[in-house]
Parts: structure tokens; sequence; C-alpha cells
């Protein structure tokens, strides 16, 4: 892999739920480092785009490359597209951690189980060594103390920073947050932020679907402006929220401020 | 008084008196508990063969699995089980000739018993598992899959050990019933608690006596059953706060 090769790139991305087409053509890179803010009114297709990228939604039509390996697709009877190989589609998932706005923590298992499961069961990382990664994560989102509560026990700050953690602990090319602060009360958006913004500054390649317009102006070094399934606007976010090149961009920034 | 007592026996003593029946009751209530677990573990099986077909893509195996809850729970056990005695007897022995087995070939009353509760619970057992299988959090399941597990994997590590604490009660609701239909196989000559006591009773003539025997078994093993349950129910609500479930 050289320094050049996008860890993302989306090429014409098509996807559409019955009658609905949620993606009309997004084609996107994204680069080592980067941190990309996708923005857009809901119903604009951003989640969608993003669970297209680890095929939680496998795209109608359109190529996804990681890390510049493609990912292979085939027809069904129907015509329909499917992955044709579901272990390259597990390998490439490995290397795409995901933060979801529920959470979607594992109930049985307490934090630090939750942070060794796919590096035990998937990476087939060593338990201990797992375990003492773990510890370790936990104290970088903050709590470390919390290792052996289970997520119901947890505000629902703590349990988004557990899950960023368990992200964190595959050591993933690229993080993947889907609204990750959209479920929280508003007291506890600031903590999960924080650890968003100190992720950010070690240089790793994150995409954010968010409402967040802050994190997006300050901490991110792109923004992508999503309606209506389209790519509106792509830029470098202190240049786009002074000079939004759309109508639709400059209503949306005056509505969300 | 003091006469009147010394002639006439004790009441209860006298009906609880088995009259050296006590350890064949205690043998049939062995082969009763034997046939319960057996069944169970067949019931078991196709009631997680019959979820997963059931919740699958396959229309076929869905189909099957649809076919075979319905059959089964619109026919009395009974007749299920008569049906499956004797009319697999005569089956078997239509088949066994034609792949050169000329003997005839006698059902083994065990197996038929087991098999037949095992199927008739399976079926009970496959709306059971269905029902927690849905229970349990999609998310949970998709967070599975975006960290690269296997659909085995999921199932193993996130779908089953949650599924379980959504099908307790109904699964014990399940084992109960299952235990007390053990009583049919009787009647196709499985020597159980059941048949034991009735032997004993045409001998002494006392079937009040030996059937609340067995009455009294069965209620020992249904409530142990339930103690047990919930130690497990508890076990498996582990995470789960408490307040909410």
């Amino acid at each position: 892999m050289t320094d050049n090769t996008a860890s993302i790139s989306l090429i014409n991305i098509h996807k559409k739920f019955g009658e609905n087409e949620v993606l009309r053509g997004i084609s996107l890179d994204a680069y080592k480092g980067d941190v990309i803010s996708v923005l857009g009114p809901s119903g604009s297709g951003k989640s969608t785009l993003l669970r297209c990228i680890n095929l939680l939604e496998i795209p109608d039509q359109g190529r996804l490359l990681v890390s510049g390996e493609e990912v292979k697709m085939k027809q069904n009877r129907s015509g329909i597209n499917q992955p044709a190989d579901s272990r390259q589609v597990e390998q490439i998932r490995t290397r795409l951690a995901m933060v979801f706005q529920q959470f979607n923590l594992w109930s049985h298992m307490t934090i630090l189980e939750n942070v060794i499961e796919a590096p035990v069961h998937v990476l087939k990382i060593p338990k201990k060594q797992a375990v003492e990664n773990g510890h370790h994560y936990l104290e970088k989102v903050g709590i470390a103390d919390k290792w052996d509560a289970y997520p119901a026990h947890l505000s629902g700050g703590q349990q988004q920073r557990a899950a960023i953690a368990r992200a964190l602990a595959v050591e993933p090319e690229v993080m993947l947050f889907d609204e990750p602060t959209s479920a929280l009360d508003p007291e506890l958006v600031g903590e999960v932020l924080q650890v968003m913004r100190t992720l950010a500054e070690e240089g790793r390649t994150m995409i954010v679907v968010t409402h967040e317009m802050g994190f997006a102006r300050e901490v991110s070094s792109r923004v992508v402006f999503l309606d209506h399934g389209l790519i509106m606007e792509d830029g470098d976010p202190l240049h786009l929220f002074d000079n939004p090149q759309t109508e639709r961009f400059k209503t949306f920034i005056q509505a969300m401020v | 008084m003091v006469s009147l007592r010394v002639s006439t026996p004790h009441p209860v003593r006298t009906m609880l008196n088995l009259q050296g029946y006590g350890p064949s009751i205690l043998e049939g209530t062995i082969l009763s508990l034997e046939v319960s677990i057996a069944s169970l573990g067949i019931a078991m099986l196709l009631g997680i063969i019959g979820a997963l077909s059931k919740l699958s893509n396959s229309k076929p195996l869905r189909l099957v699995a649809q076919l075979y809850t319905t059959i089964i729970r619109g026919i009395p056990d009974l007749v299920l089980m008569l049906l499956v005695f004797f009319g697999g007897q005569v089956f078997i022995n239509q088949i066994g000739p034609l792949v050169g087995y000329d003997e005839y070939i006698d059902i083994n009353p065990f197996i038929a018993g087991v098999s037949t509760i095992g199927f008739i619970f399976g079926a009970y057992m496959t709306e059971t598992f269905r029902g927690a299988i849905l229970a349990v959090s999609k998310g949970q399941l998709e967070a599975g899959s975006a960290y690269g597990m296997s659909n085995f994997l999921v199932f193993r590590r996130i779908t089953l050990p949650q599924m379980i604490r959504h099908a307790l009660p109904a699964f014990g609701n399940n084992w109960l019933v299952l235990i007390k239909t053990t009583a049919l196989v009787s009647i196709i000559g499985l020597d159980d608690m059941v048949r034991k006591a009735g032997l004993a009773a045409g001998a002494t003539r006392k079937p009040f006596t030996f059937y609340l025997v067995v009455a009294i078994n069965y209620l020992i093993i249904t409530t142990v059953s339930i103690y047990l349950l919930k130690y497990l129910e508890k076990r498996y609500s582990v995470g789960v706060r408490e307040a909410s479930d």
C-alpha cells in the first residue's frame, strides 16, 4: 500500500430502498488521517452511505475499495447486487470499526468482554494480550474503572465511550461513526466528542456522520454535505462554512446554528 | 377410646402402605425421568432447528417448519403416540424386507415414546425459540456483523446467550408439560411410574394409594424443576437492568 492509495474509495455508489433512491451516485475518497464529517438533513442518505462502507447495506451499484482492495460483487438471480465472497466481507469489516448511534454494546457481556470480543474471537489475538489492550483502551476513553460493569449499568455517554473502546480494540484502518452523539442526553454529548477529538488529533482516519456542527467545523479536516442522495459540497470546513457554494448548504447551516 | 385406636389402623399410614411395591414405583419414577430428559434433548434440538428454519431466508425451509408446527400442535399427543408406535411398527416391517431384513422388528417402546414426545415438544420449542431469537436486539447482532463475525459466530456469541433469557419462561412451561406428558408412555407398554402404579393398584386393589404416590412424585419433580428454572432465569438475566425487566 502506497501513501496515495485511498483508505476508502467509493465510486458511483447507488442504493435504493424499494422505490426510494437514497444514494444517487456517490463518489468519495478518504485518505489516511482524514477526519471527514458527513453532514446533511435527515433522509439525505448519510447513514446509508456510512453503512455501505462496511457493507451493512449492500450498494445496488458502484464500487467500493478498502485500501485498494475492491469488494467483489455479484448479481443474484433477481439481479440484485450481492457480495461475491462473504469471507472477504468479514475480513474487510475487521479493518473498519463502527460506532453506532444506539451504542449496540452486547448487553450480556461486561464492558471489558465487549472490548475483547472481536479481538479474541475474530482476530484471534491471545486472550491475555486482548485483556491487556482492552484495559488500555478503556483507560484511553476514561472508563477504566467500569471494566467489569454491564452496559445497562452505565450512562449513555459511558456506553458510547465503551463502544469507542471496542472500536479501537480492533485497531482499525478507518473508524466509522454513525451519529455517535444523537442518542445522548445533551449533558453527555461533550464527553463523547472530547474522546473523538483526541482520536482525531492522533491522526486516526475517521468518517463521522453527525449533526454536531462544532465538531464538524473545529475537528474535522474535511466536510461533506449530502442532500437527496448526492454530495452537494465537499471541502475544508473553515472555508466551506464561511463560503457555502450551494443554497441548500447555506440554509442547512443557518438552520443548525 | 384406647382400645379403638389399637384395633383400627391409622388411616394415613394405611393409605401410604405400599405393600412392598415401593421399589417398583421408584424404578418407574426413574424411567419417567429418563424419558423426560431424553425427550427434552430431542425437543430442544428440533426446536432450535425449527426456529432457525422459520427465520431463515429459504422458503422451502420455512414451509417445512411451518408444516411441522401446524401438524404437531393440531393433533392430540395421545393420538400421535399411538400413530408413531403402531404405525411405525407396520411401516418398519414393510420397509425391512425391502432392504433385505427379514426378521420381524419390534419397535422399542422407549425409543418410540421418547421420539414421539421429543417430536411433539420440538414443535412447541420451535415457537418458544423463534420468539426468543426475535427478542434479541437487532442492533447488537448488527454490531457483531460489523466487527467481522460470521453468521455462525454471531449466533453462538450473541444470539444464543441472549435468547436463553428470553426463552426460559416459556421453555420452563414446556418442560413442565413435557414431564406430565410422559405419563402417556404407559399406554405403549413402557414401565414408567404410572404403569407400575397401575400394576400395583390392580394387585392390591388400592388404586387411590398408588396413584396418589404417583401424583406426589410428579409434583416433587415439577417443583424441583420450577426452582431450578428460577435459578437459571436469574443467572441468565445478568447484565439486564433489574428495574426494567
